[in-house]
């Protein structure tokens, strides 16, 4: 198994953490993963983006010009990621603040509003799981309780009590992701 | 009395240190390096510290100190001495480190190693010749050139819209919070150099009670450079040189 | 620090290969990290003042004001058998270059990390390998060499800083882990090297006489220099240096090879690009083009029998690098006109895909 993903929105939003959550959880069942953000001024409020790949054999190239899993969290994003998309692959996107829409048909396209579920259930601080909830509802890579295992294995244990929190965020997400093709 | 009568243990009232070898100086006659190597050598073995010294050997003429005192050293790269102190130090604390440097190396193309290591208050000792001109190299101008003073690329004379103004780095390395001693002293008659004998062992017992950065300037003269006589030069310094590099401690804590 | 029970696992951990480099210098008994912030490697000075490693092994960590002034603690640092190291990024090590030439000449093992970025001037904080020349051809002023790691994953980020200081040791002579933004900033899973515990003093003066700890009555004063007036004599420590890089090539060259065993077509790239190259062979040998890939480790000592004895077997090669084709020069040198030597480049900060690397081997080489 091998799975190429491309996480991207502004920095801010949680992409390059909902990253390494999701390389943690494939070091956790055994996989060879690497986790190469973009990096810099870029994460201080502007576009920010994270390839993830998990496989496992041994992994090539850390950098890639096309996805099986493209996650999108704001619009420039899409115009940047959608076209690097596998035929046959998934996009996610998060509508907030879009104003264009997906438009590939050869692909798998989702659609989470976890902004607005965040914002309006006062849980901004785990929107990035409530995204990793629903890539795992329709790309199921990695078991929930490894994503669970990784989060105890990469925050200090002061954090460790969060985690319920987000394994709840998790359960949201998978309710919340809808098919639009 | 024959001399192999007065050559005898109990009529001996002065040897030369241990610490300084046989070695001929480079130095030209009436230079103040020599005095102050062999003042340091003598607080060397005083301190019984021979095996416990680390030198830091500048660039300019006194860039073969390290032929002349039996301790260890490193030479370091133009104005980087400070730098290699603070590493030695750091890594063995139990050790006395010491660089000594002259005015191009420590005010000029060092100003940076020397302000930030004496700012970081470094428990090295820091001997600074100040003798306003660039000897190893032939006379240029020093960042402490006197104004009116004339070198190899001020021949005219020092003025300060064409050349800046002399820099007196001691008085700043005063003010910063890292120094416990910073003191200016010469070396051009008996008095004084007991005086500066006394300043560089107060500087090195510092560096070892981990006050701080201590700093010794000696200013100094450079009679080939100042192309005037070892005597003559001692005068023009005492007239014209301690004026603006006056002969004081400017701190000590 | 809760050291104690880090020090007897051998686990795989998730970390950049900044970090790596940070925990493998505490573990393989650094005694001195001096540096100054530079994008994109300032995780390794600030993992190790995370790690605090003055409280547990002793070792020193140290902000200095410039690259000028890390490199020569370095050097002092170096001086007294200490195992020293600093870390930077392309325009930072640009600064140390003299330093570097003084502690080559003084004979001095250390290490130093460059995780390049796009240049030239203050350039991109972006990835690149445009300083291979800078790295093997000197950098500094004289006629030294440095031994030049090249690490194209966080595993390797963190072996090479044990292989490094064992390699400027055994030598006498500094050494370089020239990496990229790419291997520094992302992810990889890591086994770390077991601890080993920093020499003592006793053990120094054993091990390396030369080093300045204080001169003992029963021997000479030792002296770190660079200097030498007589040129005869700087003649015979030239000599001596070269002599030594004659050794270093003979016996310290690493490579790794990736199904070359039957390839027509040879790709020759290192670190970063090495990965992206074993990508676009894989995707050449799936179109039924029989690439293979050459992954110099070290740059110097240069792999050169190697590529030579490919020189006989294949019909092309393609030299693939972040910068403007430096590299390909040893490799041209090596092949000396007996097959096509090509290039494939990105410049500037820019990562070349595996899809622009098959196209550029189709198109350049196989034809």
């Amino acid at each position: 198994m091998k799975e190429e993903i491309i996480i991207a929105g502004f920095g801010g939003q949680g992409v390059l953490s909902m990253g390494k959550i999701l390389a943690y959880s494939g070091l956790m069942q055994g996989q060879e993963v690497s986790w190469m953000p973009s990096y810099g001024p870029e994460q201080r409020g502007g576009t920010a983006n994270v390839t993830v790949i998990l496989s496992d054999e041994r992994i090539s190239s850390p950098v890639l010009n096309s996805y099986d899993t493209a996650i999108v969290l704001n619009q420039p994003s899409l115009e940047r990621f959608e076209s690097k998309v596998k035929p046959g692959g998934t996009l996610i996107f998060d509508s907030n603040g879009f104003h264009k829409f997906p438009t590939r048909t050869d692909i798998n396209i989702y659609r989470i509003d976890a902004t607005e579920y965040a914002y309006a259930n006062d849980s901004t601080k785990t929107m990035n799981m409530i995204i990793l909830g629903g890539l795992l509802k329709v790309r199921p890579i990695v078991k929930v309780a490894n994503v669970l295992k990784g989060l105890k294995k990469s925050l200090p244990d002061r954090h460790h009590h969060l985690i319920p929190m987000n394994e709840k965020a998790i359960e949201v997400g998978m309710e919340l992701i809808q098919k639009v093709n | 009395m024959t001399t192999n009568e007065i050559i005898s243990p109990e009529n001996l009232v002065y040897t030369k240190t241990k610490v300084l070898n046989d070695t001929p100086m480079h130095y030209c006659p009436g230079c103040s390096h020599g005095v102050v190597h062999k003042l340091i050598a003598e607080i060397i073995e005083e301190m019984d510290f021979q095996d416990k010294t680390i030198g830091i050997a500048p660039v300019g003429c006194a860039v073969f100190a390290y032929k002349y005192l039996d301790i260890d050293w490193q030479q370091a790269a133009h104005g980087r001495a400070p730098a290699l102190a603070t590493a030695v130090k750091r890594l063995l604390p139990d050790r006395l480190v010491f660089t000594y440097q002259g005015d191009g190396d420590l005010a000029a193309i060092g100003t940076a190693e020397t302000i930030h290591a004496a700012n970081r208050g470094e428990n090295i000792a820091i001997i600074f010749i100040n003798n306003g001109i660039y000897g190893m190299t032939g006379g240029q101008m020093a960042p402490t050139t006197l104004l009116g003073m004339k070198s190899s690329t001020s021949p005219n004379g020092r003025t300060a819209p064409l050349n800046g103004n002399p820099l007196d780095i001691t008085k700043l390395l005063a003010q910063l919070e890292g120094t416990c001693y910073v003191t200016r002293q010469s070396v051009h008659n008996v008095a004084s150099v007991r005086k500066t004998k006394k300043a560089i062992r107060k500087a090195f017992e510092n560096s070892m009670e981990g006050k701080g950065t201590s700093v010794v300037e000696v200013v100094s003269t450079c009679n080939s450079g100042w192309k005037l006589s070892p005597a003559a030069s001692n005068d023009w310094m005492v007239e014209n040189m301690f004026p603006a590099y006056p002969i004081c401690d400017l701190k000590d804590l | 620090m809760n050291d104690s029970k880090k020090q007897n696992i051998e686990e795989v951990r998730l970390m950049k290969g900044n970090e790596a480099i940070a925990h493998a210098a505490v573990r393989c008994g650094c005694d001195g990290y001096f540096g100054y912030p530079i994008t994109p490697q300032s995780e390794i000075m600030e993992t190790l003042m995370e790690l605090e490693p003055w409280n547990t092994t002793g070792m020193v960590v140290l902000q200095a004001e410039s690259e000028t002034s890390s490199i020569n603690m370095v050097y002092g640092g170096a001086g007294c058998g200490k195992r020293t190291m600093t870390s930077s990024s392309s325009p930072g090590v640009s600064l140390m270059q003299e330093g570097i030439s003084y502690i080559a000449c003084a004979e001095l093992p250390c290490l130093i990390v460059n995780v390049m970025r796009g240049g030239p001037g203050l350039g991109t904080i972006q990835p690149s390998q445009a300083d291979y020349y800078q790295s093997v051809k000197g950098g500094g002023h004289g006629d030294y060499k440095l031994i030049t790691l090249a690490p194209a994953s966080v595993q390797e980020m963190a072996d090479h800083t044990v292989l490094a200081f064992d390699l400027a040791f055994k030598y006498c002579t500094p050494a370089l882990i020239l990496a990229d933004g790419v291997i520094g900033q992302m992810m990889e899973k890591v086994v770390l090297p077991p601890f080993q515990p920093r020499l003592t003093e006793e053990e120094i003066r054993e091990k390396y006489p030369w080093a300045t700890l204080g001169k003992p009555s029963s021997r000479k004063p030792n002296i770190i220099t660079s200097l030498s007036l007589e040129a005869e004599e700087m003649e015979t420590i030239n000599l001596r240096l070269q002599r030594k890089y004659r050794e270093i090539e003979k016996n310290e060259v690493l490579f790794e090879e990736f199904s070359c065993e039957d390839a027509e077509y040879l790709v020759v790239a290192f670190g970063t690009t090495a990965r992206v190259c074993q990508k676009a062979v894989e995707m050449a040998r799936a179109e039924g083009i029989k690439a293979g890939l050459l992954r110099p480790i070290t740059l110097f000592p240069f792999p050169t029998i190697a590529i030579s004895n490919y020189a006989d077997k294949v019909k092309g090669m393609l030299t693939v690098e972040m910068s403007a084709g430096q590299m390909i020069d040893d490799v041209k040198l090596v092949v000396n006109g007996r097959v096509p030597v090509q290039f494939y480049g990105r410049m500037g900060g820019i990562v070349p895909s595996p899809d622009e690397v098959l196209k550029a081997l189709k198109e350049k080489v196989v034809k």
